[in-house]
């Protein structure tokens, strides 16, 4: 894209715990997004989690603990960028907040958290990327997952690009801005309110017809294609990163079959 | 009432399996929401009118004393009476008083929350004074002897076969044989049943939606038009209202007013807005002959100058309730007192103590909807975040969840050790979860394998690739891609 301007900024990648354990594709397809757009990627091995368990446990000592560690790590970049609205929200939103009134800190948090973008919206608002050079033959639905869509305003961005991936057909979803239940700790501290609120997203899901379901949150993908593949699904689920960085051989989240 | 709020898990359990309900809460979701966006569409300034609807409520609140005291002097000069109850227990005593003063033997009542709050009804019937409810929602779970399942639908938990039912049960002196498949036949009969109770009372009751310090008047919001009728018939009208609804102006009122009714019912405006200023004058065509004024506190006053405050602009719309996913599954009765919903996950634990109320800020998935659409742009998930702070300071929250909780951050501040636990972990738990590359069942995770499956992690971490990666790339001499 801006191969030819001399300036290439240095992203940091904030790959998230759940990508970096459970899914590194995402992670790829993530630093081959951002190279296109013009970037070079580094991974600042000194990252864990963005903190979000203890923060929405009450646990503001652990919590600010690891906002450290997050902001030293990543401070230096141009671009911290994360494949993850929740994520991101945490890093941007959250952290200049749990730091408000240190003198020391808040600034600091508050800097960091200028250069913070979510993926998608960060290839489309930052960097002006209007296509992707990948394909994908069939039909795909997506879901708004929550702190993307209601924190950052990540919605026009992904749809914007994904109408550019060739063979690729969006069946928009139902009450798409709707909760999935997944909601972090809450799954598995409410399971049975999780199930309720996950078994409508899914009848929604299979009424669009669509083969495979798309979102930007490994969380809400864990959860949905959980549910998916518990009904016995033929749905398939994927973060939506790896259809536009055209990185869909492998299996979708959960497995085949 | 009675408190089951530490027992939500249970009461959310038993909803998730009654059938009716779910098949009630449907309405829920199809009904109100739909409404608001039509009517917060058909509105270009909506958005302004929120700021401006706040930025009221924020100044009353930081005037508190001031608009009170202003407020109080205004109904005493309209020959009105003022009664501050500092608690629940204030504000029966002194309702009980002035309906004995009266020599009242049955009471109607507007649809008010805070009487729920108060535990009026019950307290009524144990000193020998009829309550009867007027608002058809509320009129239909007094029948039933519930409670409220939503601020301002209070019967939503109920399908209409289940009103009819409740109606040839009570209704007995009408003929069996009537035709009640209708909703405008159960609302017509509940009408003529209670177009009685409206003479036979001796006081009328109701709440306010504002009280106004400018003229002393306070003001309700109806559908149905039962509001007037209880306070204009009785000889005493007694208005019970917690604090916090105190505006300056009428102005202000009908500013706030914009937003209410839309984010509601997605009406432009209630059917009814009702002002009342004092008893009858002496050349008014009708009005009640005594007017008092009772001012809840009941723990609100501790919530300002905290970070709860933001709270006290709730105008009981109703609105994060309508758009809440966790309300939709369970109802409003598994919350387990008054106020249900986002709103009520931050009120309730301020009013009956969060040992008591924990579950219910934690119930949330943070979604950010209820905020999202609050008129009064009140931060709830931020509020529930702050409650979750309080629990874990006192340590109210489960053993079981602060122990993996800790253990969890043990690892996330230390990326080193995190990195290698991580990076033999992984890979083991990627071999278990074979060719079908997830877990029908996994020690440990039942919270999530009891409904779902959970997908396997694929191989390795992705940071035991990325470094694989870089160092083929350093061998190679750093070109690109060497590894992918």
């Amino acid at each position: 894209m801006n191969d030819q301007t001399p300036f290439r900024p240095r992203v940091g990648l904030f790959v998230t715990c759940l990508v970096d354990l459970f899914r590194p594709t995402i992670g790829f397809a993530a630093v081959k997004l951002i190279e296109e757009a013009g970037c070079t990627v580094e991974v600042p091995s000194a990252q864990t989690c963005c903190g979000q368990p203890a923060y929405n446990s009450g646990d503001r000592a652990d919590t600010k603990a690891i906002a450290k560690n997050t902001i030293q790590a990543f401070e230096e970049y141009d671009y911290i960028v994360a494949p993850s609205g929740s994520c991101a929200g945490m890093l941007k939103k959250h952290y200049p907040a749990l730091f408000k009134g240190d003198a020391k800190w808040e600034a600091r948090a508050t800097d960091f958290a200028g250069k913070v973008h979510e993926l998608v919206s960060f290839l489309v608002d930052v960097r002006g990327m209007q296509s992707v050079a990948a394909r994908f033959d069939g039909q795909v639905t997506y879901h708004d997952s929550c702190s993307g869509l209601r924190e950052l305003g990540v919605r026009a961005q992904p749809r914007a690009l994904l109408s550019t991936v060739e063979g690729l057909k969006l069946k928009e979803l139902k009450e798409a801005d709707v909760c999935c239940g997944f909601g972090g700790t809450f799954c598995v501290k409410y399971p049975d309110i999780s199930n309720g609120i996950v078994e409508k997203k899914t009848e929604r899901i299979e009424e669009t017809g669509a083969a495979t379901l798309l979102a930007g949150d490994l969380g809400c993908l864990m959860n949905m294609a959980g549910k998916l593949k518990r009904e016995g699904s033929a749905v398939e689920t994927r973060h939506v990163a790896e259809v536009l960085a055209g990185m869909t051989d492998g299996p979708p989240i959960g497995g085949r079959g | 009432m009675e408190i089951t709020s530490p027992r939500f898990k249970q009461n959310a359990r038993e909803a998730l399996a009654d059938p009716q309900l779910q098949k009630a809460m449907g309405n829920v979701r199809s009904g109100f929401i739909d409404k608001r966006q039509a009517a917060v569409e058909a509105l270009p300034e909506f958005d302004a009118l929120r700021d401006n609807a706040r930025a009221i409520k924020d100044h009353a609140l930081s005037n508190l004393d001031l608009y009170l005291e202003a407020y109080e002097a205004k109904v005493r000069a309209a020959g009105g009476f003022v009664h501050w109850a500092e608690t629940a227990e204030d504000a029966r005593t002194v309702i009980l008083d002035i309906c004995r003063a009266a020599g009242a033997r049955t009471v109607t009542k507007g649809k008010s929350m805070i009487t729920e709050e108060i535990g009026l009804n019950e307290f009524f019937e144990k000193n020998g004074v009829k309550p009867v409810e007027t608002d058809l929602g509320e009129y239909i779970i007094q029948l039933r002897g519930e409670h409220p399942s939503h601020i301002i639908a209070p019967a939503v938990h109920l399908n209409k076969e289940q009103v009819e039912a409740d109606f040839r049960r009570v209704h007995d002196h009408l003929p069996a044989s009537r035709d009640l498949s209708e909703p405008e036949a159960l609302l017509g009969e509940a009408r003529r049943v209670l177009r009685a109770a409206y003479f036979d009372a001796d006081v009328g009751i109701t709440g306010a939606n504002f009280l106004v310090a400018e003229t002393g008047s306070s003001i309700i919001v109806t559908n149905e038009g039962n509001g007037d009728l209880t306070q204009i018939l009785p000889k005493v009208h007694i208005v019970l209202a917690s604090l916090e609804k105190i505006v300056p102006t009428l102005e202000d009122a009908a500013q706030i007013l914009r937003v209410l009714a839309r984010s509601a019912t997605g009406q432009d405006m209630s059917v009814y807005t009702t002002v009342s200023t004092g008893p009858r004058r002496l050349d008014d065509p009708d009005g009640p002959e005594e007017y008092h004024v009772v001012l809840l506190d009941n723990g609100r006053s501790s919530m300002l100058g905290t970070e709860f405050q933001d709270m006290l602009r709730c105008i009981r719309c109703g609105a994060c309730m309508n758009h809440c996913p966790v309300y939709h599954e369970i109802g409003g009765h598994a919350y387990g007192w008054v106020y249900p919903g986002p709103m009520g996950a931050v009120l309730t634990p301020a009013l009956i103590g969060v040992d008591k109320a924990g579950h219910l800020p934690n119930a949330s998935t943070f979604c950010g909807r209820c905020e999202a659409v609050c008129p009064m742009r009140i931060p709830l998930p931020k509020m529930m975040r702050h409650w979750r702070e309080r629990e874990f300071e006192r340590g109210l929250n489960p053993a079981t969840a602060r122990g993996g909780l800790k253990l969890w951050a043990f690892f996330a501040k230390r990326p080193w050790l995190y990195r290698l636990t991580t990076s033999m972990a992984i890979p083991v738990l990627s071999l278990f979860g074979g060719r079908k590359g997830r877990f029908r069942f996994l020690p440990l995770a039942g919270g999530w394998t009891r409904h779902r499956d959970l997908p396997a992690p694929e191989s390795r971490t992705f940071m035991q690739q990325w470094r694989g990666r870089e160092a083929l790339k350093q061998e190679t001499g750093g070109k690109q891609g060497a590894a992918r």
